[in-house]
């Protein structure tokens, strides 16, 4: 029997968030690329919450943007309402969020997918993946047609031997009804890759036409909405927005929920997988917070042509009779139909211990993986994981150096140093307490953080990347300049600290120490400001946040340099640690389970102790002299 | 390679109450610098020639600790091959400790154990064969610090930092819950409640550190066991060290059944005293297990106080504790002499070497000398014990004040109206940091905290 068989560069499986990010940016590195989804009609899809970003991910957009992936464009393209979220709270985690037209999104980045050059969509399950030596070969799909290929990008994200369940009823597909992928999780299995298995769960979709939302809070976008791509100009993204809408439980519907708790999947027992913590159904926030005599529910559109409405808040496996009874106590659903049941799916995934930083599986060359695949939840998780795979399998087809982002250079760092290094246990999402360096990993300086690594990658081109440098240049500048800028005691300067209850001088200070103070700002001390020129917005306000947190930016600054020094020390690939003698029993077993590349990240491993950490150095310079 | 400076101690504090502080690093001779005055306040350690010893006295600001004999090492020719300065110190174990403390508030850190060793071989100064003895003496000397940070710490400190940890945790959590879901989650009103939690747990660390200056910290010092016969006085002897009714003291041979546990500095001596079950043949069992244990911990200690009854006749079960006291460090007390004495001070040293020493407990009369005796034998290197021990109290007291300095930091920052995001970065330090002191690392706390208290949205 003939087959077909084919070439291509690279092979990207899976056309969610992070298998586009991962394709697109193979595709633009110049690199002959595939990808397959098991239909076209779900690329990009958002099969749970209509928002992108929020607290922590939408620092994940705005990083993407900044090395040149595709999430921010798309949605400032496509959505409907956006709030900066903790705007009255530190700059470090002021945080982006949009409500997404789901169906725009969707069609929005299939468009740009379908005209970047080198890129080729296919409609096919992959269902095995083809390894020789412990190097990628190629993939083949249902039907036997072989792509061979020199890197493969594993993005399947829910749909790997998926189920969903609500009561009950359980359905063998992916997410939204679509087609499962139920053959390559043993191909995985077999090529000796672990796996595990985590569920997560949707609320149920309203028909807008039967909620009354006279009974509950309108809640509106920002007036003056920033977009999330460094290249969007602001004025493209000032539209009329859509509204949400605020509602509660009430103690009937956690009496509901309570009176049907046993026919729930989960308390049931009938669902294996783990659960995130942070996303829980309303069913766990009814069981573990039972003195909370209710709970917020926020109606959100799904887009403008639509009258489908989530319910956040109220993620539900509950039974289709319970899931009515219960949604309809809740203020203002009284008579709400359901167009869709809420439910939890079950899926397949990797122990991402078995990848490098790099996102290449370590005992596979090649094969690389991003998205829910790796443990992680959310969008936006999805795709910084599929841009940096993406990135790293070009390269590596291309021949040259992998990147890693580290801990203290983005939130991408963050995810995934946390995915391969930590013993994860349920899907992993972005929070900004997980970021050490926070204060340093802003949303207003992703950019400058990351545009020279998409320059030198090749995603950020030359003239956009001197107009960074350009305004980092002048941001400098403009510091120095307020630094010796000074004012006196004059009656206008006097008159200006008194506007903003701010203590007056006693002798002259410079403008930099005035910005420092919480009640000033640099926009506030413009009038006592003689020599300053219009800047653009995109300086000052870098100028305003490094002045005034100037302290704390620059402990952060002297962490990072500790943390740099043992990141620095590398660890030789397939290092087997039991021929130190030195170091304890369960260091050992640790560090070869996880098998870290440096010395930093050995040391981040749970049950390694300083003293080991000691013990590896010694061990390793007296190596790394042995080999000179 | 490594550029921040550490300190130690570099002696076992046995020999004769002179000490060495040993400090490596970049900065190690500025540091010294800040804190030396030579004897003619003329010179400037920066300037000196490498290999070269100056005489002179380090202070604490403008307080007078120690005169002491500075040694100067520029790199590479050194232990370390960093720039090194030893400090050679004069009077005693609390001051070696006490210019170990200024020199780490001076910028210093305090070394982790076998820093030194580790530094020397990782800066090439060791022979790389010799890696493994390297690893073994980071190994042990970590061994031995973690279990001195742990049996040292009193309990009633590592449930009080415990109760803290939680408290700090919990605020944390709340305040970053509050971040990743503000619009489920507010903090309007935070502020005030904020500030009353860390008045108190800034009262509880200032009292904790001021046991740490008493030196109550730390089950540290002279392990010292009192022993005896019972119903000799040893409870009472005990009172009158500690200064308060901790034992009870009745005619009652036998009284004492637990062991009962206290700090006391004598003569500038710390001493880690403990009264035991008097030592005779019982059949009881409760004080059998009691004198068992007397007889194990004198075993143990450093240091023996052997208390006998001057109005009563030595008898077997004294020869029984002569015989513990062989080879040992020991003071006998004749005690009672008040009374009508039919053990003399001669009759005694006919059977131990050991200094006798005639008291009333109860008239308070020949204790002083006891003292005396204690620090003399002490500064004369009778008795021994391991330098850990200090190092390990000045790292935990070192912890608790950055604790207590972050926590400060926090409050000014909430008073300063910073953003509440600022408030946990100084939070999170200080629970690092008390986590330290009890020996815990920093795993998923945070996380696991923020989920099961805190209800988080979507």
């Amino acid at each position: 029997m003939s087959t077909l068989i084919e070439n291509y560069d690279i092979v990207v499986v899976g056309a969610g968030h992070a298998g586009c990010e991962a394709a697109l940016a193979c595709s633009r590195l110049g690199l002959e690329t595939i990808i397959f989804t098991v239909s076209v009609e779900s690329i990009a899809l958002m099969p749970c919450n209509p928002n992108i970003g929020g607290s922590s991910k939408g620092h994940l957009v705005r990083e993407i943007d900044a090395l040149g992936g595709e999430m921010g464009k798309n949605i400032d393209k496509t959505f409907i309402q956006s709030k900066m979220l903790n705007k009255s709270k530190g700059p470090a985690v002021h945080s982006l969020r949009a409500q997404a037209d789901k169906a725009e999104y969707s069609k929005s980045m299939r468009m740009v997918l379908e005209n970047t050059d080198h890129l080729t969509i296919k409609q096919a399950e992959v269902t095995e993946i083809v390894v020789e030596d412990g190097i990628i070969r190629g993939v083949k799909t249902f039907s036997g047609a072989i792509y061979n290929c020199k890197a493969v990008v594993l993005c399947t994200g829910t749909y790997l031997s998926s189920r969903c369940l609500y009561g009950e009823v359980i359905n063998y597909t992916g997410p939204n009804g679509l087609q499962a992928a139920n053959y390559l999780s043993d191909s995985l299995k077999k090529n000796g890759i672990e796996m595990f298995r985590f569920k997560t769960g949707t609320p149920a979709r309203i028909d807008k036409r039967s909620i009354d939302f006279s009974k509950m809070e309108e809640q509106f976008g920002d007036e003056k909405v920033v977009p999330f791509s460094f290249d969007t100009k602001p004025q493209e993204v000032q539209i009329e927005q859509e509204s949400c809408w605020l509602t509660y439980t009430n103690e009937k519907t956690h009496e509901i929920i309570k009176d049907n708790l046993d026919r729930s999947p989960i308390y049931a027992g009938i669902i294996e997988g783990t659960g995130p913590r942070y996303c829980p159904s309303i069913e766990d926030k009814v069981v573990k917070f039972a003195d909370k005599s209710r709970h917020q529910v926020f109606l959100e559109p799904e887009g403008l042509y639509t009258n489908e409405m989530y319910v956040g808040g109220m993620s539900s496996s509950l039974p289709e009779d319970v899931q009515y009874k219960m949604y309809r106590s809740v203020s203002g659903l009284e008579n709400a139909k359901i167009v869709k049941n809420g439910y939890a799916i079950e899926y397949d995934c990797i122990n991402a211990r078995q990848l490098n930083p790099t996102l290449e599986f370590k005992h596979i060359k090649g094969l690389f993986s991003g998205g829910q695949f790796n443990g992680s939840s959310g969008y936006e998780e999805a795709a910084a994981q599929g841009l940096i795979a993406g990135i790293n399998a070009a390269l590596n087809v291309l021949g040259k150096e992998m990147i890693v982002i580290d801990r203290s250079q983005a939130y991408i760092g963050v995810l995934i140093d946390d995915l391969v290094t930590k013993e994860n246990r349920e899907p992993y999402r972005m929070m900004t307490s997980r970021a050490e360096y926070r204060l340093l990993l802003r949303q207003d300086n992703a950019i400058f953080r990351l545009a020279g690594i998409g320059n030198k990658v090749g995603l950020v081109n030359d003239e956009k990347y001197k107009h960074i440098l350009e305004l980092e240049k002048k941001i400098k500048e403009e510091i120095e300049r307020l630094e010796n800028t000074f004012v006196g005691t004059s009656d206008e300067v006097l008159e200006l600290l008194d506007k903003y209850e701010s203590t007056p001088l006693n002798s002259g200070t410079d403008l930099a120490e005035l910005i420092k103070r919480p009640e000033l700002s640099y926009d506030v001390i413009a009038p006592i400001d003689k020599n300053r020129e219009i800047l653009d917005e995109k300086i000052t306000e870098q100028v305003n946040i490094q002045i005034k947190y100037e302290g704390y930016i620059k402990r952060q600054l002297k962490q990072v340099e500790q943390f740099k020094k043992i990141e620095k020390k590398k660890i030789p690939e397939n290092f087997d640690f039991n021929q130190i003698n030195g170091l304890r029993i369960e260091a050992k077993q640790k560090l070869n389970l996880f098998k870290p590349v440096s010395i930093g990240q050995a040391s981040r491993i749970s049950g390694v102790t300083p003293a080991d950490i000691s013990v590896l150095l010694v061990f390793m310079e007296q190596l790394r002299n042995r080999n000179q | 390679m490594n550029h921040d400076t550490i300190a130690a101690i570099a002696t076992a504090m046995s020999n004769s109450g002179i000490g060495i502080v040993r400090i490596s690093g970049e900065d190690a001779i500025p540091i010294v610098d800040k804190v030396f005055k030579s004897i003619k306040n003329d010179k400037k350690l920066a300037n000196m020639q490498t290999h070269t010893i100056h005489y002179g006295y380090i202070l604490d600001e403008e307080e007078l600790i120690d005169e002491v004999m500075v040694l100067i090492m520029k790199g590479p020719n050194s232990y370390t091959k960093e720039d090194t300065v030893e400090i050679d110190c004069h009077g005693g174990i609390l001051v070696v400790q006490r210019v170990l403390e200024t020199v780490i508030k001076n910028g210093a850190r305090c070394a982790e154990p076998g820093e030194f060793t580790k530094r020397a071989f990782l800066n090439g100064r060791i022979d790389l064969s010799q890696a493994e003895a390297v690893i073994d003496v980071i190994n042990s000397k970590n061994k031995f610090a973690l279990k001195n940070s742990l049996n040292q710490l009193k309990g009633s400190i590592h449930e009080e930092i415990i109760r803290i940890r939680e408290i700090l945790i919990y605020h944390i959590a709340f305040i970053e819950s509050a971040l990743d879901d503000p619009e489920h989650i507010s903090l309007d009103g935070y502020n005030n409640q904020l500030v009353e939690v860390l008045d108190q747990v800034l009262d509880k660390l200032t009292v904790m550190l001021k046991k740490a200056d008493d030196g109550k910290l730390l089950k540290e010092g002279i392990k010292t066991v009192i022993i005896g016969k019972p119903n000799v006085g040893k409870s009472s002897l005990l009172n009158y060290l500690v200064g308060e009714e901790k034992a009870i003291v009745t005619n009652i041979a036998g009284t004492t059944r637990d062991i009962i546990e206290e700090n006391i500095n004598i003569n500038g001596v710390s001493l880690n005293i403990i009264d035991t079950a008097g030592i005779r043949e019982t059949e009881d069992i409760v004080e059998k297990i009691g004198v068992e244990k007397s007889i194990r911990y004198a075993n143990d200690a450093d240091l023996i106080i052997y208390v006998v009854d001057s109005s009563t006749y030595l008898d077997e079960n004294d020869e029984q504790i002569f015989k513990l006291l062989k080879d040992r460090k020991a003071i006998i007390l004749l005690n009672k002499i008040d009374l009508d004495m039919l053990t003399t001070k001669k009759m005694i040293e006919e059977k131990t070497d050991n200094v006798v020493i005639p008291v009333s407990v109860k008239e308070n009369d020949g204790i002083d000398s006891l003292g005396e005796t204690i620090k003399n034998m002490f500064f004369h290197g009778k008795i021994e014990f391991n330098d850990e021990v200090y190092i390990t109290n000045v790292r935990q007291k070192n912890l608790i004040k950055g604790a207590f300095e972050s926590l400060k930091l926090v409050k000014n920052s909430v008073l300063d109206e910073m953003p509440e995001d600022f408030y946990s970065i100084d939070l999170m330090d200080a629970y690092e940091q008390l986590g330290q002191v009890i020996g815990e690392a920093v795993e998923d706390d945070l996380v696991n905290q923020i989920f099961s208290k805190f209800c988080m949205g979507k």
